[in-house]
């Protein structure tokens, strides 16, 4: 299905270069008061590539910055800091609409992402008539066979979305997205509003579409069971920045960040006991700061297990680990053995400090 | 999964019960609301009188006939005669044609204007979003009634005064409504994702977030029209409405002042007229907003 | 020490009325939760298992109604007890936490005050004694920094903290059973583990008994000792926890085991329970889940299947469901 106008690069397909996304929260005066930053730093340098076929996961919890990362690659916001290329091509503030048609996106809720007054028929047909993605007589027939390769019937056609349950929904949104032809496709956290056995639906889809379409992949999720499922390759971030990369049986196998870690300690498996977890204390303590005040040095030191006193003054970057081409951890213990105990103690709970924080909305979008 | 379950099948969703989502019923739905129907019958009779002015009566009514002034109902006058010897009944049925007509089409430009320029404030908000939002502030700064009075005063009494009166008055409100809507529709994921899809801004507006957002402009159009309506009768009472002889509430109101204690009904039933009206109105704005609140489309 | 259950839920029935007719929400449903245990009930959206919960304290919507069965706590039926009896019992014997904690709090009151609250209101506890007690009712369930936070406000604290403070207000009056309605679904996966591992070690403390509902059945397996399962507002199966989700005896229950990716173990192919779920004014005859079912033969579509007692302390509503085991072994899944 690859374009014919499709430039066979030999770099990767996507690739962002230190990209930053700020949002300014309230006055300076109010921000000083308060003793936080003005600027709600919610992708705080972020390189990132993404190659043609690949599936690539941006994995992370609320006030990661996942999604405004995801928003920003796809053109819908605009960045602060950085570039984003496609193809080896940098692409401009304002993209243009050829270029936003490469990238598309499904998003998280499905009873938002369909306008509620519109057909499904009109709205594929709006898009497919704007892009002239095919001559004008065979538009219908066109959209006819988008909804056969998402598993709707045709009578969608003339369906208003509230006519369907939310993974029909998915699939919807699924074939308004493919509708463009888009060289990538971005689904932030396209299953977490679905319950668990329409989930195995949509992620059986991704997959067979990936396979048939060739599609390049990007997915937002916090779920690391889904992640498993689906992508080839692992990113996971926290406050804004990649602390580790690598491929799924590296980042699974062999997690070196003390977060990654942590993230796969505390997902709850079917092996599980009710006694046996009740042993140690909690994978990661504490909570995640504002994102108005990140610790200084590396970010996640008022959480980690093994925190030094280095940890407070040096910010780690990524670093590749020795044998391991392609996996990439942002800490200065990484795949060295780590230290006991850290400096600040086994249990740390975070916002320590002597002041109550006041909530921020992690990001005035509403998005992780 | 090949065919989607229209209709029936549809799960209810047992978490949220009393807020259903109702919507496949909504359009069945409404002439099951009292307060929508009554008002729309109501308005109906009174379209219907509006019209059929020229059927319902055989009188002139600007004619005078200074022989046969001031009497009382009868069964040739409905309800008198005025000062001048025209029948009131048919003055009721055009001024109320006259003052009905305007209202409407005067609730039609402020519409308008205010609903484009609420929306541009809105979806793009920034600086076009503080100088819109400026200028409403210094619209509402005055007082509705003190505006429409001395603009009409500059521009002279008759109907396009009016008009334009109100435009310049009445856009406000509608633009605030709209740009209120359009802040939080804008934030739905569907707009992201037709700016995802390259539509431009105006497409974007004009077909995929204004017909979610418009019903709150029209509920509040209905109560527009009778505050208009009340505008224009106001300023008939004070002569700067439609200049005479064309019947107008207002000023049959105004001119039946001096003989409120002798023949009463020569002020009463067009103000009672006036309030008929505002009902019927209020009645059917209070019912859209019934049935849009509950399923909220 | 009691023997026998704290709460037993016997036949329980809770009909709901809408404009599309009576929607049977829970229909007969049977529980027991000992002293000390954590009971799961685990369903999708529409089997009924957050309107069970509702029934067993009290807090329908106002078009449902309980129109059958029993609520025993302590030996005490709830049923046919007036709101106003039920408020003596919500507190000191039962209580309950929310799924969202930022709607479940009052925003407008400090929260201190709203974890004193359950004890001036129900133990007459004197002011200071009763904030006393908020401030170590706040240190149990690990909200740093007390006395501060016992004169803020709900929306200065992180959806965590939250959860912890409904867990405060929950435990307050010291209640016999706590029922939690998915405490967990809107958390963080880190902020999940640590009010899982809270909750588990409140239960072992301080013996009260749990029924935690919730959709994710590993989050069941983490909390819970043994496991109930809803599916069209009854049960389908009850046992062990690890029984149920290692080797469970109804397609249902095997069907969402299929369907879940395992973070574990990569499959080929997720199996997702094909159609929808099932109306609930209408439900379909005999066995609800026939419709979806992959084993169903002609008497699942004519008889009722009320649970049945299995060996080993297990119950199924399932006619056929040795063919659950046969699946699992043709799958080739074992979970170790």
């Amino acid at each position: 299905m690859a374009d014919a106008d499709a430039a066979v690069g030999t770099g990767p397909l996507l690739s962002a270069s230190d990209i930053a996304v700020h949002f300014p929260v309230g006055s300076q005066l109010a921000a000083r008061a308060r003793h936080h930053e003005r600027m709600l730093r919610a992708v705080d340098g972020v390189d990132m590539e993404l190659d043609r076929g690949d599936a690539l996961a941006l994995v992370g919890e609320s006030g990661s910055g996942k999604s405004t990362l995801a928003l920003a690659l796809a053109g819908l916001r605009p960045v602060d800091r950085g570039q984003v290329s496609f193809d080896g091509r940098v692409l401009p503030k304002h993209r243009s609409r050829a270029d936003l048609r490469r990238i598309q996106m499904v998003f998280q809720d499905p009873y938002s992402s369909l306008n509620p007054r519109l057909t499904v028929g009109s709205m594929l047909r709006e898009l497919v008539r704007v892009h002239h993605v095919v001559p004008g007589g065979e538009a219908d027939e066109y959209c006819a066979r988008l909804l056969t390769l998402v598993g709707l019937g045709q009578d969608a056609m003339r369906a208003y979305p509230r006519q369907f349950s939310g993974g029909q929904r998915q699939r919807v949104a699924i074939a308004r997205a493919l509708a463009l032809r888009p060289d990538v496709l971005v689904a932030d956290e396209p299953v977490s509003a679905l319950d668990v056995s329409v989930q195995a639906t949509i992620l059986n889809l991704l997959r067979d579409l990936r396979g048939e379409l060739g599609l390049t992949l990007l997915l937002i999720s916090h779920n690391l069971a889904v992640v498993r499922h689906l992508c080839d390759r692992v990113a996971v971030m926290y406050l804004g920045r990649i602390v580790e990369t690598g491929s799924a049986d590296q980042l699974f196998g062999n997690p070196q960040h003390p977060y990654t870690r942590g993230l796969l300690a505390a997902i709850p498996r079917l092996s599980d006991s009710a006694a046996g977890r009740a042993q140690g204390g909690p994978a990661v303590v504490g909570d995640p700061p504002s994102a108005l005040r990140i610790p200084t040095g590396c970010r996640f030191r008022t959480r980690c297990p093994i925190a030094q006193a280095r940890c407070e003054t040096e910010d780690p970057a990524l670093r590749t680990g020795p044998g391991e081409p392609g996996h990439q951890v942002a800490c200065h213990f990484a795949f060295t053995g780590a230290p006991e105990n850290g400096a600040a103690g086994a249990n740390v709970p975070a916002e320590l400090s002597a002041e109550m924080p006041a909530e921020v909305p992690v990001n005035p979008d509403g998005r992780a | 999964m090949s065919a989607i379950p229209l209709g029936g099948q549809a799960e209810p969703d047992l978490a949220a019960i009393p807020a259903e989502h109702a919507q496949p019923r909504q359009a069945r739905r409404w002439y099951r609301q009292p307060a929508l129907m009554s008002g729309l019958i109501l308005f109906g009779i009174i379209l219907f009188l509006a019209a059929g002015a020229p059927l319902l009566t055989s009188y002139n009514p600007i004619a005078q006939n200074l022989s046969q002034t001031l009497l009382g109902p009868s069964a040739h006058h409905l309800l008198g005669t005025d000062q001048l010897g025209r029948d009131v009944f048919s003055r009721l049925l055009y001024g109320l044609r006259t003052d009905l007509r305007i209202a409407c089409i005067a609730v039609l430009f402020p519409f308008c204007i205010g609903t484009v320029l609420g929306s541009i404030a809105g979806y793009y908000g920034g600086w076009v979003d503080t100088i819109i939002m400026r200028l409403v502030d210094i619209v509402v700064a005055f007082p509705f009634y003190v505006l429409i009075i001395a603009l009409v005063f500059v521009l002279g009494p008759g109907q396009r005064s009016i008009y334009i009166a109100i435009t310049l008055v009445g856009w406000v409100s509608y633009a605030r409504i709209v740009r209120g809507e359009i802040l939080v529709a804008k934030r739905q994921d569907y707009v992201l994702a037709a700016q995802s899809g390259g539509l431009a801004a105006i497409r974007i507006i004009g077909r995929h977030l204004l017909p979610n957002v418009i019903t709150q402009a029209i509920i509040y159009a209905m109560s527009d029209i009778v505050q208009d309506m009340l505008a224009i009768v106001t300023l008939g009472y004070f002569g700067l409405g439609v200049p005479p002889p064309t019947p107008d509430l207002g000023s049959m109101i105004n001119d039946g002042q001096n003989f409120l204690t002798t023949h009463w009904q020569l002020t009463t039933f067009p103000g009672l007229v006036v309030v008929v009206v505002g009902l019927a109105l209020s009645l059917i704005g209070d019912g859209l907003a019934d049935l849009i609140r509950p399923g909220q489309a | 020490m009691s023997t026998g259950p704290i709460l037993s839920v016997q036949d329980l029935n809770v009909r709901i009325t809408t404009r599309r007719g009576i929607v049977r929400a829970v229909d007969g449903v049977s529980l027991d939760v000992a002293a000390g245990e954590a009971l799961g009930l685990v369903g999708e959206s529409g089997s009924g298992k957050s309107m069970t919960l509702r029934a067993i304290i009290g807090v329908l919507p106002a078009e449902g109604r309980i129109t059958g069965g029993q609520i025993l706590l302590d030996g005490v039926d709830l049923v046919p007890l007036s709101q106003a009896e039920l408020n003596r019992i919500r507190g000191p014997k039962i209580s309950m936490i929310f799924q969202e904690p930022m709607s479940a709090l009052n925003p407008v009151m400090r929260v201190g005050n709203q974890i004193a609250e359950g004890t001036r209101v129900h133990l007459g506890y004197s002011k200071s004694k009763a904030a006393e007690r908020a401030l170590e009712l706040m240190r149990r369930v690990g909200i740093p920094d007390p006395e501060r936070r016992f004169r803020a406000y709900p929306h200065e604290f992180s959806g965590g903290m939250r959860q912890r403070v409904m867990i405060a207000i929950a435990l307050s009056c010291d209640p016999e059973i706590i029922l939690c309605d998915e405490p967990t679904t809107a958390l963080d996966v880190t902020i999940q583990d640590q009010i899982l591992r809270l909750l588990s070690r409140l239960c072992r403390e301080s013996g009260v008994s749990l029924i935690f509902v919730t959709h994710d059945l590993p989050v069941v397996a983490e909390i819970c000792d043994r496991v109930a399962v809803m599916y069209g507002g009854q049960l389908v199966e009850r046992g062990d926890v690890r029984d149920v989700l290692l080797d469970p005896r109804h397609p249902y229950t095997l069907g969402l085991v299929r369907s879940a990716p395992d973070v574990e173990h990569v499959r080929d192919s997720l199996v997702p329970i094909p159609g929808s779920p099932p109306s609930l004014v209408s439900p379909p005859s005999g066995c609800r889940f026939h419709p979806r079912c992959g084993f169903a033969q002609d008497d699942c579509t004519v008889q009722p299947t009320p649970l049945r007692d299995l060996p080993g302390g297990r119950s199924t509503a399932c006619l056929h469901y040795e063919r659950c085991a046969e699946a699992l072994a043709a799958d080739g899944i074992g979970h170790g």
